[in-house]
């Protein structure tokens, strides 16, 4: 699978230089054996940026270079804010120089196409909700990299409008807000295409990835925690992908929203604990896959609000308080082959009547016998307990839980089901756990 | 004071060799061990542990309690006629009761956790939770154990007026409670509810602990408004003044009919 | 001496003890009796504390009884029946009451030997047969040389070899000055222990005085059909 991305992200980058190269240099040959042995042959230039250096602040740097340079800048602290870059550069930091916005300013804004910024580290943006400051804002570019750079203590980190084809990956933010209202985003995308979002660490930040309005992109592989409300916030951005993500710790877990083929697998949720947390927030989804995800402890694994023709499968979900609550207004969703071991509830649901398919999970709470030994329960499974039911209506009744009286309630609605779903049963119900 | 502590050796010295206690005991080992053996997360253990505590150690000492002052009688009527003070025995048969039957609980349970100790890590706030609430439990049912024998010469009345109260305690209240829930559904319920579950000695047990657990997150409003009582110095000490009441208050009673009654 | 005013006392709307009055002398051998249920039992009770009278008052070598309990340490008490922690040993069922006696004085364990209690004493009460367990009961009673000695129905359950050893006994004790009370039912062999009789019937005494008095006012010649006599005078 990366192997096909890499290709296709080098025929990206060959497809730009070639367009730009071809245009604007006339040593055109030159260009072109260049970009077919790249990163040996450097045709342009490289602008050296120190206390030391020709030029003293990358302002001087930006303003003398051409499209295709090099700028170098060399390790120290560089108070220049607002750095507009509308030319295609490459800004590299030796030993991590220093940008900071001396928390008033935004700190580099990206208007040209085929930018890379690598290897900085940029801080104190300072809020300001007017302009939304951020640490990085690119705006209605393409083929822009930001990589392995840090970010500290900004209002917004990354901040992508209007854009696609970039690619943002290794790079570690972190904020210290303890507000949502003052904090921004960390990697922030808006209207934009072909996005790569990978290997990032993101944490304190208000949301850890906002994605409105993102179409065909990709999140991969990176730890957002500990941000105030959601570690991934996702709004009508068709057809994404996100996998192999750890969430965890965030004040409101992972929220995915008003969107058509997300396909979610392989990421971790864990410990998002709290009264409005979810290990994943699902509204108004539809045609969406969640594979082999891992929710463990969160207040409630995941929330399906609105929800169409989504398939959960081959998930764990461990000792969660709710593994599934399932809003009345979901229907033609299917949960198969998922171990449910642990949890408070294993589905919640506020209707007596449900649309959706139960089958071939395992589930710890099952107490059936398997007489033909094939290894599924004979009888089937009733994953909604009258309990779990009477608390989707009146989440009070909470304090009883663990009551004898509320076992009691529970075995009597198993043999004479009258409230709880008669349809929501799992009529396969596995009797060992998916490994 | 010295009588006291006679009557409470000879007590246990008596009910130590009982079979009941024996079993009451191999109990909890056996459920300890089980869960343990099968688990591999402690909290979940002493989630099940205080589960089946809160069922069964109200249950058997109310039930023991009764069953106890009814069947020693005799024995009662020959200790009075020895030059003894009716309070000082009636305080003395209650702590020769209520010391083995916590012993047995705590041995049974601690036991199986010990053996099986490198297993799994030990969470000792929880330990010291599942005991508290499993001593409160003892304390408390046999002393309304005790004013329920003493109440009633009639063993057959008193020994279903036991079951009666440990049924009301464990099962109808909640039951009441959850009407009350839905009855009164549109209005702000929770500094009711959390009256009305201080008053079940139970119950607050029940809830301190599943706060601690599960369930505060889940609940949202009502977790916040219980866990913010329930963290307050005011909270603890009114939870404990009520598992005391409970405790005095059936045994002030208890004792006051013991000494005024005819043998 | 053991003064009894009045005595009245009502269990729920019945009437058990109907204005009983009577004194028992210092160093005197009593025989209470009377038919089941004439209130024998609950007299004794009432002069043991166990029982609170409705109405009247007993007083006990000058001390009026109210609720107090040290005048007990006075008094041995042998009861209808024997009911021990089952799972007590003999042994420390007899240290355990000795425990709660606290008293200094040697305690007089001729009825545990002449019982031959000692080869029982490792044994737990709920493996002995009535008859043992009544000799333990015995045996308690006359273990700390109280003053005043109460044996209900003393020799019941006893087999005669052990009834005559009891018998021998209280008579002994009778002689050391100790003020008994005891009773028995008709056919006993026990009346011939009896100086002074108390007759019970429904709560109310038909008789007080010696046993001769009672045989030569009745013309009878045995205390039995004198009190048979009585009965049916009514």
């Amino acid at each position: 699978m990366s192997n096909r991305n890499g290709i296709k992200y080098y025929l990206k980058w060959l497809f730009c230089f070639l367009s730009t190269g071809l245009i604007k240099n006339s040593a055109s040959l030159f260009l072109i054996i260049g970009f077919l042995l790249p990163g040996r042959v450097n045709f342009s230039k490289s602008l050296l940026v120190g206390s030391n250096q020709y030029f003293k602040t990358i302002k001087s740097a930006l303003s003398a270079a051409n499209n295709g340079d090099t700028i170098l800048v060399y390790t120290g602290v560089y108070n220049e804010h607002s750095l507009l870059v509308n030319k295609a550069v490459k800004i590299i930091g030796i030993e991590r120089p220093i940008l900071t916005g001396e928390n008033k300013y935004e700190i580099m804004k990206i208007k040209s196409n085929n930018v890379l910024v690598r290897g900085f580290l940029f801080k104190d943006t300072g809020l300001n909700f007017i302009y939304d400051n951020a640490a990085i804002k690119l705006d209605s570019v393409k083929y822009c990299t930001i990589e392995e750079n840090k970010f500290t203590n900004n209002f917004f980190g990354i901040y992508l409008s209007r854009s696609s084809n970039c690619v943002v990956i290794n790079n570690e933010l972190e904020a210290f807000h303890t507000k949502e209202t003052y904090s921004g985003n960390g990697i922030h995308l808006w209207q934009c295409r072909e996005m790569i979002i990978k290997n990032n660490k993101i944490k304190g930040h208000r949301d850890g990835i906002y994605f409105e309005f993102v179409k065909k992109s990709e999140i991969e592989s990176n730890i957002s925690y500990s941000n105030l409300r959601y570690g991934l916030h996702f709004m009508f951005s068709d057809s994404c992908r996100y996998f192999h993500n750890y969430f965890t710790k965030n004040g409101a877990g992972v929220a995915v929203m008003f969107t058509k083929n997300v396909d979610m697998s392989n990421n971790i949720f864990e410990y998002n604990w709290g009264g409005a947390a979810y290990g994943l927030l699902l509204k108004d989804i539809s045609d969406s896959k969640i594979v082999r995800n891992q929710f463990i402890k969160n207040t409630c694994a995941i929330y399906f609000e609105g929800c169409n023709r989504v398939t959960t499968l081959e998930n764990n979900f461990l000792e969660n308080g709710s593994a599934i609550r399932l809003m009345a207004n979901s229907m033609d969703n299917l949960f198969t082959r998922n171990n449910f071991i642990g949890n408070s509830f294993d589905v919640n649901t506020n209707s007596t009547r449900s649309y959706n398919t139960f089958e071939s999970n395992y589930w710890s709470e099952y107490k059936g016998y398997d007489l033909n030994k094939d290894g599924i329960g004979d009888i089937p499974f009733r994953p909604v307990k009258l309990f779990s039911f009477i608390i989707e209506q009146n989440r009070p009744a909470l304090i009883l839980m663990r009551s004898l009286f509320v076992d009691i309630l529970n075995v009597a609605e198993n043999i004479f089901p009258s409230l709880t779903p008669k349809t929501l049963i799992d009529s396969k119900p596995k009797m060992t756990k998916y490994l | 004071m010295n009588i006291i502590l006679k009557i409470i050796r000879y007590q246990i010295h008596d009910i130590s060799r009982s079979k009941w206690l024996v079993f009451y005991t191999l109990f909890f080992f056996l459920i300890t061990y089980g869960l343990t053996s099968f688990s591999n997360d402690q909290s979940k253990v002493i989630l099940s542990l205080l589960n089946v505590s809160l069922i069964i150690i109200p249950l058997v000492s109310i039930i023991f309690g009764t069953v106890y002052l009814y069947n020693n009688k005799d024995f009662i009527v020959l200790i009075l006629s020895q030059p003894i003070k009716r309070s000082v025995l009636y305080l003395g048969l209650y702590l020769g009761l209520v010391i083995p039957l916590s012993f047995s609980f705590v041995i049974g349970t601690l036991v199986p956790l010990i053996i099986l100790g490198n297993k799994i890590p030990v969470q000792f706030t929880l330990l010291i939770f599942l005991f508290a609430a499993g001593l409160s439990q003892t304390i408390i049912f046999v002393s309304i154990s005790f004013l329920i024998a003493t109440w009633n010469e009639n063993r057959i009345l008193g020994l279903g007026l036991s079951i009666f109260t440990w049924l009301v305690f464990s099962v109808l209240y909640d039951g009441l409670l959850l009407l009350i829930i839905n009855v009164f559904q549109s209005y702000p319920l929770e500094k009711a509810l959390i009256g009305f579950s201080i008053f079940n000695p139970v119950d607050l047990a029940r809830i301190i602990v599943i706060l601690k657990l599960d369930v505060a997150a889940l609940m949202g409003y009502t977790g916040a408004v219980f866990q913010k009582f329930f963290n307050t110095n005011l909270g603890i000490i009114i939870s404990i003044m009520c598992l005391i009441g409970w405790t005095v208050v059936p045994l002030i009673i208890g004792k006051r009919k013991f000494s005024k009654k005819d043998f | 001496m053991i003064t009894i005013d009045n005595l009245n006392k009502w269990f729920g709307a019945f009437e058990v003890l109907k204005g009983i009055s009577a004194e028992i002398q210092k160093g005197s051998i009593t025989y209470l009796v009377g038919p089941n249920a004439s209130g024998k039992t609950t007299l004794i009770k009432s002069i043991l504390g166990l029982v609170k009278p409705t109405r009247g008052t007993i007083i006990l070598d000058g001390e009026k009884l109210n609720g107090n309990f040290s005048y007990r340490k006075k008094i041995g008490y042998m009861p209808q029946t024997a009911s021990f922690p089952e799972n007590l040993t003999v042994e420390e069922i007899i240290n355990m009451i000795k425990d709660f006696r606290e008293t200094s004085t040697t305690y007089d364990e001729e009825l545990i030997d002449k019982f031959s209690l000692h080869k029982e004493f490792k044994k737990r009460l709920k493996n002995l047969s009535g008859g043992t367990r009544q000799k333990v009961n015995a045996c308690i009673a006359f273990l700390f040389n109280p003053e005043i000695m109460i044996l209900d129905e003393p020799t019941a359950g006893l087999d005669p070899v052990s009834s005559s050893i009891l018998k021998d006994k209280i008579l002994s004790e009778h002689k050391n000055g100790k003020t008994i009370i005891f009773t028995s039912h008709f056919l006993s062999e026990l009346e011939e222990l009896a100086e002074q009789v108390i007759f019970l019937l429904e709560g109310q005494i038909r008789f007080n005085g010696t046993k001769d008095k009672l045989i030569n006012s009745t013309d009878k010649h045995n205390l039995e059909r004198a009190i048979a006599s009585i009965m049916i005078e009514g």
